[in-house]
C-alpha cells in the first residue's frame, strides 16, 4: 500500500468550515452578562458591605439569613453563573491571545473549563443545600433557632 | 483688495533659515549579520519644515547609505511607509519634526507585528493575505452598457474606509495582532467595510460570513489603537463595529 504524502504547500486554513461558530454568540454574552452583572455585583455589595451595620453585620448569621430567602438564593446563582462563564469566557480569549502552541493552549483552555465546572457545580449545591443548623458546627457557635442536639 | 505695488517696502534681505540638530535612533537589523535588532543613533542637520522621511534621507544620502526602508510618493498617498515614531504608528512622510520633541532623540522603528526583513522594512505578505480574503472588489451580476448608479447618500455611507491607502500602520498598532497573527486586523476590515455597505455590491453576505469567523471582527477589543494610527483619519474601530452590528442584525 502506498502512503499519501499531503502538499507540504496546502493553504492555511481558517476556522474549521461546517462547524459551528460561537465567537458571535461569546461576544454577545460578554456584553449582555456585563450589564446584568453591573447590577447584580453593586447590589451585593450594597448589601453587604454599606445597607445596615454595613460590614460589622456579617458573620455566619447574617449569610444564613440571606440564604433562607429564595430571593438571595436566586440572586447569588445567577451572580455565580454569569460571572464564572463571564470570567473563563474572557480567561478563554485571553488564552487565545498568546498561547500560541496548540497543546499547551488545549491544556489551558481545559483547565479553565474544569475550573469553571467545578466552582459552579459546588457553589450551586452550597446556595441550595445550606443547612444553617448543620450538626457540623460546634454547639457553641451554633444558632439561638436551631434545635439543641 | 490692494495687490503688490512698487511702492510696497522692499523685501528684507533673506535672513538665514535656521537649523537645528535632531538625533535620531534608528532600530538597524541586518539579516546577514545581526542575530537581534539594535538601536543606532544619526545626528542630524535639519530645518523645521523637515519631516521625519527627510531625516532619514539625510542619513542615507549623507550618513550611511545601508539604511534601509520604503518610501515611493513621500506625500502621504502610497502608504509605503508606516513606521513606528516614538512608540506610535505614523507615515514618515507625514510627520514633521517641529511636531516632535527634538529636545530628546527621535525613535524609528519598524512597524510591529509582521516579519522584520532589514532596518524599516518587514514583510507586508501576511498582511494582504488578510486583505485579499475579505474579496476587496465590487462584486454585481448585471452588465449595464454605462455606469453603475448611485445616489450621493449611498456614496456617503462608505466614504470613510474608501480613503484607506493599505500602509498597515492600524493593523500593525492592534495588541490582538502583534499575540495571534492570524486575526485578520483593522485594515482588511476596514476594506471589507468599503464594499460590504456599497449599494453597487452582491456580495456583502459572502464577506459577512467570512469575518464572522473565529479570526474575525469578534477578535477586535476596542482598543482604538488603529483609530489612532490611521494616517487617513479613518475611524477604524468604528468601521469594525459596524461590520459587527450588520453581522447581528443585519446592514443598516
Ligand atoms: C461589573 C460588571 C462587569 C462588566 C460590565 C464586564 C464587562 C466586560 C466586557 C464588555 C468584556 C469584553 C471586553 C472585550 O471583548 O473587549 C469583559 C471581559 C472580561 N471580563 Fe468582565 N465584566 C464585568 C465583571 C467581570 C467579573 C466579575 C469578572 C471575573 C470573574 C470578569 C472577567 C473578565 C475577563 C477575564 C475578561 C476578558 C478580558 C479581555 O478580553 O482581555 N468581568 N468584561
Ligand atoms: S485603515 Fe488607515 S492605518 Fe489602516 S491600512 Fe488603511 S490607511 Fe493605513
Ligand atoms: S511615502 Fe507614500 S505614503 Fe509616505
Amino acid at each position: 500500500m502506498s502512503t499519501i504524502i499531503e502538499s507540504p504547500r496546502q493553504p492555511q486554513q481558517r476556522a474549521s468550515k461546517g462547524r459551528v461558530n460561537w465567537e458571535k454568540y461569546g461576544w454577545i454574552y460578554m456584553r449582555a452578562s456585563g450589564v446584568l452583572l453591573i447590577i447584580l455585583i453593586f447590589g451585593h455589595l450594597f448589601v453587604n458591605l454599606v445597607q445596615g451595620d454595613g460590614i460589622k453585620a456579617i458573620d455566619f448569621a447574617f449569610v444564613a439569613g440571606k440564604y433562607a430567602t429564595p430571593f438571595w438564593q436566586i440572586w447569588d446563582v445567577v451572580m455565580l453563573w454569569l460571572a464564572m462563564i463571564h470570567g473563563s469566557n474572557g480567561m478563554r480569549t485571553i488564552v487565545n491571545d498568546y498561547a500560541s502552541n496548540p497543546t499547551v493552549r488545549r491544556i489551558l483552555l481545559g483547565a479553565l473549563l474544569v475550573a469553571a465546572a467545578v466552582l459552579i457545580v459546588l457553589g450551586t449545591l452550597v446556595v441550595f443545600t445550606f443547612d444553617p443548623c448543620s450538626t457540623l458546627i460546634p454547639a457553641d457557635q451554633a444558632l439561638s433557632f436551631c434545635p439543641v442536639p | 483688495m490692494s495687490t503688490a505695488t512698487l511702492d510696497s517696502p522692499p523685501a528684507p534681505a533673506e535672513a538665514p533659515i535656521p537649523t537645528f540638530t535632531v538625533t535620531m535612533m534608528v532600530r538597524r537589523f541586518n539579516p546577514e549579520v545581526d542575530e537581534e535588532p539594535r538601536w543606532q543613533d544619526f545626528d542630524v542637520e535639519l530645518y523645521p519644515t523637515d519631516r521625519v522621511l527627510d531625516a532619514l534621507h539625510k542619513i542615507k544620502w549623507e550618513q550611511d547609505g545601508s539604511l534601509t526602508f520604503r518610501r515611493s510618493c513621500a506625500h502621504g498617498v502610497c502608504g509605503s511607509d508606516a513606521m513606528r515614531i516614538n512608540g506610535r504608528n505614523r507615515l514618515a512622510c507625514k510627520t514633521l519634526m517641529k511636531d516632535l520633541d527634538i529636545t530628546k532623540p527621535i525613535y524609528v522603528e519598524a512597524i510591529k507585528g509582521l516579519p522584520l526583513e532589514k532596518d524599516l522594512v518587514v514583510d507586508m505578505e501576511p498582511f494582504f493575505a488578510s486583505y485579499r480574503e475579505v474579496q476587496p472588489f465590487l462584486q454585481a451580476s448585471s452588465k449595464p452598457d454605462k455606469e453603475r448608479l448611485q445616489s450621493a447618500t449611498e456614496r456617503a455611507r462608505f466614504d470613510d474606509t474608501t480613503k484607506c491607502i493599505l500602509c498597515a500602520a492600524c493593523t500593525s498598532s492592534c495588541p490582538v495582532f502583534w499575540t495571534d497573527g492570524q486575526y485578520f486586523g483593522p485594515a482588511a476590515i476596514v476594506n471589507a467595510h468599503r464594499f460590504i455597505f456599497d449599494s453597487r455590491d452582491e456580495a456583502s453576505s459572502v464577506r459577512l460570513d467570512i469575518l464572522n469567523d473565529k479570526e474575525g471582527v469578534w477578535r477586535c477589543r476596542t482598543t482604538f489603537n488603529c483609530s489612532e494610527a490611521c494616517p487617513r483619519g479613518i475611524q477604524v474601530t468604528q468601521a469594525i463595529a459596524e461590520v459587527k452590528q450588520a453581522i447581528m442584525f443585519g446592514k443598516r
